[in-house]
C-alpha cells in the first residue's frame, strides 16, 4: 500500500476520479440542449402542444444533470491550483486564459440563461424564452469548445516556447488552434450529442415497449433517430482522424493503443491486433489475435504505413505509459461501442423506411426498442474510455513532451490529498447513486400533460406588476 | 511599455476583486439563505426559502468560477501558491458546495425534502466556513520562497483569529440572506427576517471590531500598512463609515423598510471590500508578492482583456435581466 503515501500517485487519483465522475453529467448537458433546441423550435413552428410537452419533459432530467455538472466542475477548476501547483505556475499565461473564457464565454452564459429557460415559460414572451434556450446550448458547446481546447494544448503545445520550465506564449491564435484541437473538438462535440441521443431514444423506448404514450415518445424516438442516421457515422470518421494525429503527434500513445512493442517501419505491410494481453513484465503480448495487414488501412487508408510505427520498447519504461492494458482496451471499447450504435441505428433506419415506426406499428418492434435501451448507458461508457485513452495515454506527461506529470504536482502533504480523495470517492458515490434513483423516478413519473401552454390561459399575463411564483412550483 | 507593464496588472487586479465582490454578495445570500433554512420551522417556509433562489443560484455562483479562472489566467503564481497553501480550506470549501448544489436539485425530486432541506444548510454553513479560513489565511499572509512558491505548513492558516473571521463571514451571509428574504417575502415570514437581520447586523458588527483591533495587534504586515501615512486616513474613516452605516442598516429594519436594508448590508460589504483589498493592495500573496511579481505576461492580459472584458458588461446586463424577469415576491400557497 505504498501509494497511500505518495502524493504524486494520490493527486492523479484523485484528478482522474474527479474527472471521471465530472464527465458523466456534462455529456447529457451539452448534447440534450441541442435536442431542447430542436423541439422547441419545432413547437414555435408546428403549435403542435407535444413538442412543448417534450421540452418541458426532458428539461427535467437536464436540470438534474446540470445541478451535479456544475457541482462536479468546481472541484475540478480549483484542482489545477491545489494540487498541480508547479504545472499551473508554468502553464497560466496560456491555459489559465483559456480557462478563463470559458468561465466567462460559456458557463456564464449557461447559466445566465438556465433560470430563463427552466421558469421563465409564462414570465416571458415565446421568442425570448427561445433565445434563452439557444443561449443555454451555445453556452454548454462553448465550454465543450474551450475545455477541449485546453486539453488538446496539453497534447500538442504549441504557439511558444517553454523558457526555463514556464510557457511563454508567441502566438495565441496558433495556441488555441494547437494540431489537435479542430478534430479532438469536434470527436468531443459528437460524442457528447450521440451519447444524449442514444440516452434520449433509449428512454422513449422504454416508454414506448411500457405502452405509456407511445404516440408521444414515438415522436422524440424520430428525432433522435434522424439526428443518429446524420452523425453516427460521422462519428466513426472523425475518430478516425483523432487516431491518425495521435499517429503522426503522439508516438508513445499510438503504440500503448495498439500495444505495439515493436517497431514496424515505413512502407511496410502491418497486422492489426484485435485482441491480446500486453504483459508490461516482459515487454510483449502474452497472446493476441490480429487481422492481417488491416493496420495501414485502419490508420490511414493505405496498404502499407507513411510512417514508422514505433514500438513501446523505443523508450524506456519510465518516458512511456503505463497500464497498457488499460489504454489498449479503452481504445477497444470506445471504437466497438461506435460500431455497435451504428448497428442499431442502420436496423431503426431500415425498419423506419419501411413504415413500420409509425405511431401504430412502433410498439411492435419489441427488440428494436429493447436494443435501444440497451444503448442508453454505451455512449458513456465509450465517452469515459476515450478520454482513459487520451488521459493515461499522454502519460508520463502533462504537457506532451514538455511538462513531465512527476513534476507537475504540489507539494502537499500525503494524508491530505489521502483525506480530500477519501472523501470524493464517498461522497460522490452517493451523488451517483442517488442521481440514478432521482433519475429514475423522474422518468418513471413520465411527462405532465396538464402543465398551461404558455400564452393560453390570460390569467397568467406575460409581464406582471409584483410577479409572483408558488413555492417548489418548478413546474417542469 | 513600462506603465504598461504596470497598468495591466493594476486593471486585472480590479476585474478580479469586481468578480469576487459579485460572489461574495450574490451567492453570500445564497449562502446566507442556506444556513437560515437549518432554522426554518416548516416545510412550507422552507420550500418558500428555496423558491427565493431557484432561478439565480446557478448564475450566482458561477461568479467565483469566473473569479477561479480569471485569477489562473491572470496572475498564475498566485492562483497556484494561494491555492497550494490553503488546500484544506479550498477543500472545505468546495465540498459544502458540491453538497448545498446537490441537495439542491435533489430536494426538488425528493419525498423526504428534510433530508435534503438538512443538507443543503449544512453544506452552505461548511462552504462559507471554508470561505472565511480561506480569507483569513491569505490576509494573515503564506510563507513563500524568493520565487513565491509556498514553503509553509498546511495548517499555516488555522486560529482562533481564522475562526472569527469564519464565524463573521457566516454572520455576514446571514445578513445579506436575511434581507434578500425581507425583499423577497411577505408576512410572518418576513417578520421573521426582520428579526434574524437585526441579530446578524449587530454580532457582524461585534466580529467586525474584533477583527479590526486584532489584526493589526498581530500582523506585522498590517500594522505597517495601517499607519502608514497617508493609509491612516482612510483607514480611520473605514470604521466610522461602518459604523454609521450599521446604524442606517438597523434604523431601516426597525421601520420596516424593505428594499433599503438589502441596499444597506451591500454598501456594508463593499466597505469592508475596500477595506481588505487597501490592506493587501499591491501584494496578492501578502506579505510579499506583489500582483506585478505575480501577473502573466503583458500581452496574455491583454490578450485576456479583449476577450473578457467587452464580456463584462454582456454578462452583467443578462444578469440584470434574469433578476428583472422574476422580480417580485414569493407567495405560499
Ligand atoms: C463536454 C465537455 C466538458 C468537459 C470535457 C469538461 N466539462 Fe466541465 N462542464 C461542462 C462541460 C465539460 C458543462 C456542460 O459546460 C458544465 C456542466 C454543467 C454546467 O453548468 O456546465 C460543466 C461544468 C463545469 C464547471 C462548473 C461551471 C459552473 O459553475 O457553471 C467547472 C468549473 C468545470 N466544468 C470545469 C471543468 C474542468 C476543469 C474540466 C477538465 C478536467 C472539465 N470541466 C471537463
Ligand atoms: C471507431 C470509432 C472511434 C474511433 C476510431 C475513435 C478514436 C479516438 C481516439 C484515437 C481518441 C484519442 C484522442 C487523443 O488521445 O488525442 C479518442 C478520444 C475520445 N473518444 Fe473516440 N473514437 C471512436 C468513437 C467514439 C465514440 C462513439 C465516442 C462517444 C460517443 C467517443 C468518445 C471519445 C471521447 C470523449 C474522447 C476524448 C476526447 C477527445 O479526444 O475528443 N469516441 N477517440
Ligand atoms: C478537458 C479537460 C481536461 C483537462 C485539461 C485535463 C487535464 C489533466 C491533468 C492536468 C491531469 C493530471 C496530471 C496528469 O496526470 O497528467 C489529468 C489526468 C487525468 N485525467 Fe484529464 N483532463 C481533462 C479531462 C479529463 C476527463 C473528462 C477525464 C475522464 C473522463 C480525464 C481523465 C483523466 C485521467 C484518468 C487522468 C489520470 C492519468 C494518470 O495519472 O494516469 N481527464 N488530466
Amino acid at each position: 500500500m505504498d501509494f497511500l503515501s505518495d502524493t504524486l500517485i494520490l493527486s492523479r487519483m484523485q484528478f482522474a476520479f474527479t474527472a471521471i465522475f465530472h464527465m458523466l453529467w456534462p455529456v447529457l448537458t451539452t448534447g440534450m440542449a441541442i435536442y431542447l433546441v430542436i423541439v422547441e423550435g419545432l413547437w414555435l413552428k408546428t403549435k403542435n402542444p407535444d413538442y412543448y410537452h417534450h421540452a418541458r419533459f426532458w428539461s427535467k432530467l437536464y436540470v438534474l444533470n446540470f445541478g451535479i455538472g456544475v457541482a462536479s466542475g468546481s472541484p475540478m477548476a480549483f484542482q489545477f491550483g491545489t494540487n498541480w501547483a508547479p504545472f499551473s505556475e508554468s502553464v497560466g499565461d496560456f491555459f489559465g486564459s483559456v480557462l478563463g473564457f470559458e468561465a466567462t464565454m460559456a458557463f456564464m452564459l449557461e447559466a445566465g440563461f438556465l433560470g430563463i429557460m427552466l421558469f421563465g415559460w409564462q414570465r416571458v414572451n415565446p421568442t425570448i424564452h427561445y433565445i434563452a434556450t439557444i443561449c443555454v446550448a451555445v453556452g454548454a458547446n462553448l465550454s465543450t469548445f474551450w475545455i477541449l481546447t485546453a486539453n488538446s494544448w496539453l497534447q500538442t503545445p504549441a504557439g511558444g516556447d517553454f523558457v526555463d520550465g514556464k510557457f511563454i506564449v508567441k502566438d495565441y491564435f496558433a495556441a488555441i488552434a494547437n494540431p489537435f484541437m479542430l478534430k479532438s473538438v469536434s470527436h468531443m462535440f459528437l460524442a457528447t450529442l450521440e451519447t444524449s441521443l442514444f440516452v434520449i431514444g433509449g428512454i422513449s423506448a422504454w416508454y414506448i415497449l411500457k405502452k405509456r404514450h407511445q404516440a408521444f415518445f414515438a415522436k422524440s424516438f424520430k428525432i433522435v433517430l434522424a439526428v443518429a442516421i446524420a452523425i453516427t457515422p460521422l462519428q466513426i470518421f472523425v475518430g478516425h482522424l483523432s487516431a491518425e494525429q495521435v499517429y503522426h503527434h503522439q508516438p508513445t500513445k499510438l503504440a500503448a493503443m495498439e500495444a505495439q512493442w515493436e517497431t514496424i517501419p515505413a512502407g511496410e505491410k502491418a497486422d492489426w491486433s484485435l485482441l491480446a494481453f500486453p504483459d508490461e513484465k516482459t515487454e510483449n503480448n502474452k497472446w493476441e489475435i490480429t487481422i492481417p495487414n488491416a493496420f495501414p488501412y485502419i490508420l490511414e487508408f493505405k496498404s502499407r504505413l507513411s510512417e514508422p510505427v514505433l514500438g513501446l520498447k523505443e523508450w524506456t519504461p519510465e518516458n512511456r505509459p503505463r497500464m497498457v492494458g488499460l489504454i489498449y482496451y479503452s481504445f477497444r471499447l470506445m471504437s466497438g461501442i461506435a460500431f455497435v450504435l451504428v448497428g442499431v441505428m442502420l436496423v431503426s433506419a431500415i425498419q423506419w423506411l419501411r413504415g413500420k415506426l409509425s405511431e401504430e406499428n412502433i410498439i411492435q418492434q419489441k427488440w428494436l426498442m429493447i436494443s435501444w435501451m440497451w444503448c442508453a448507458p454505451l455512449g458513456y461508457l465509450a465517452v469515459e474510455s476515450g478520454w482513459i485513452v487520451r488521459c493515461v495515454g499522454r502519460q508520463p506527461w502533462t504537457v506532451y513532451g514538455e511538462i513531465r506529470t512527476a513534476d507537475a504536482v504540489s507539494n502537499l502533504p500525503a494524508g491530505d490529498v489521502l483525506t480530500s480523495l477519501t472523501i470524493f470517492i464517498c461522497l460522490y458515490t452517493v451523488l451517483f447513486f442517488s442521481a440514478l434513483y432521482f433519475g429514475s423516478r423522474i422518468i418513471a413519473k413520465g411527462p405532465k400533460f396538464d402543465l398551461p401552454l404558455p400564452g393560453d390561459d390570460k390569467d397568467l399575463p406575460v409581464e406582471v406588476d409584483s410577479a409572483q411564483h408558488i413555492p417548489d412550483s418548478r413546474p417542469i | 511599455m513600462e506603465s504598461l507593464n504596470y497598468l495591466l496588472p493594476l486593471v486585472w487586479f480590479a476585474i478580479l476583486a469586481l468578480f469576487l465582490f459579485m460572489y461574495v454578495m450574490l451567492d453570500g445570500f445564497d449562502l446566507g439563505v442556506g444556513i437560515l433554512s437549518l432554522t426554518s420551522s416548516s416545510e412550507e417556509r422552507r420550500s418558500v426559502l428555496m423558491t427565493s433562489l431557484s432561478n439565480v443560484w446557478d448564475a450566482n455562483a458561477t461568479w467565483l468560477i469566473l473569479m477561479g479562472g480569471s485569477l489562473f489566467g491572470s496572475f498564475p503564481l498566485a492562483y497556484s501558491t494561494i491555492l497550494n497553501a490553503l488546500y484544506i480550506p479550498i477543500m472545505i470549501m468546495i465540498l459544502g458546495l458540491v453538497v448545498r448544489t446537490v441537495s439542491f436539485e435533489f430536494r426538488e425530486n425528493s419525498r423526504r425534502k428534510l433530508f435534503w432541506n438538512l443538507a443543503f444548510g449544512i453544506g452552505s454553513f461548511v462552504a462559507t466556513l471554508g470561505q472565511g479560513f480561506a480569507l483569513a489565511g491569505v490576509i494573515e499572509g503564506i510563507h513563500v520562497d524568493a520565487s513565491g512558491h509556498f514553503i509553509g505548513s498546511t495548517w499555516d492558516w488555522f486560529n482562533w483569529r481564522s475562526v472569527v473571521v469564519a464565524l463573521t463571514l457566516i454572520q455576514g451571509y446571514v445578513l445579506i440572506g436575511s434581507c434578500y428574504l425581507i425583499m423577497k417575502t411577505t408576512g410572518s415570514l418576513q417578520e421573521t427576517h426582520y428579526k434574524t437581520a437585526k441579530i446578524a447586523a449587530i454580532t457582524t458588527l461585534i466580529g467586525a471590531i474584533a477583527i479590526t483591533t486584532v489584526t493589526p495587534i498581530f500582523s506585522i504586515f498590517a500594522r505597517n500598512r495601517l499607519f502608514d501615512k497617508p493609509f491612516i486616513y482612510v483607514f480611520s474613516a473605514i470604521p466610522i463609515l461602518g459604523v454609521i452605516l450599521v446604524i442606517l442598516l438597523l434604523r431601516s429594519l426597525a421601520k420596516k423598510r424593505e428594499v433599503t436594508p438589502f441596499i444597506y448590508t451591500i454598501l456594508i460589504f463593499l466597505l469592508t471590500f475596500v477595506g481588505l483589498a487597501l490592506v493587501v493592495f499591491p501584494y496578492i500573496i501578502p506579505p510579499s508578492v506583489t500582483i506585478f511579481d505575480a501577473a502573466a505576461s503583458p500581452s496574455s492580459l491583454v490578450f485576456m482583456l479583449t476577450f473578457i472584458g467587452f464580456l463584462i458588461p454582456i454578462m452583467l446586463f443578462y444578469n440584470v435581466y434574469n433578476y428583472f424577469v422574476f422580480r417580485g415576491k414569493i407567495t405560499g400557497n
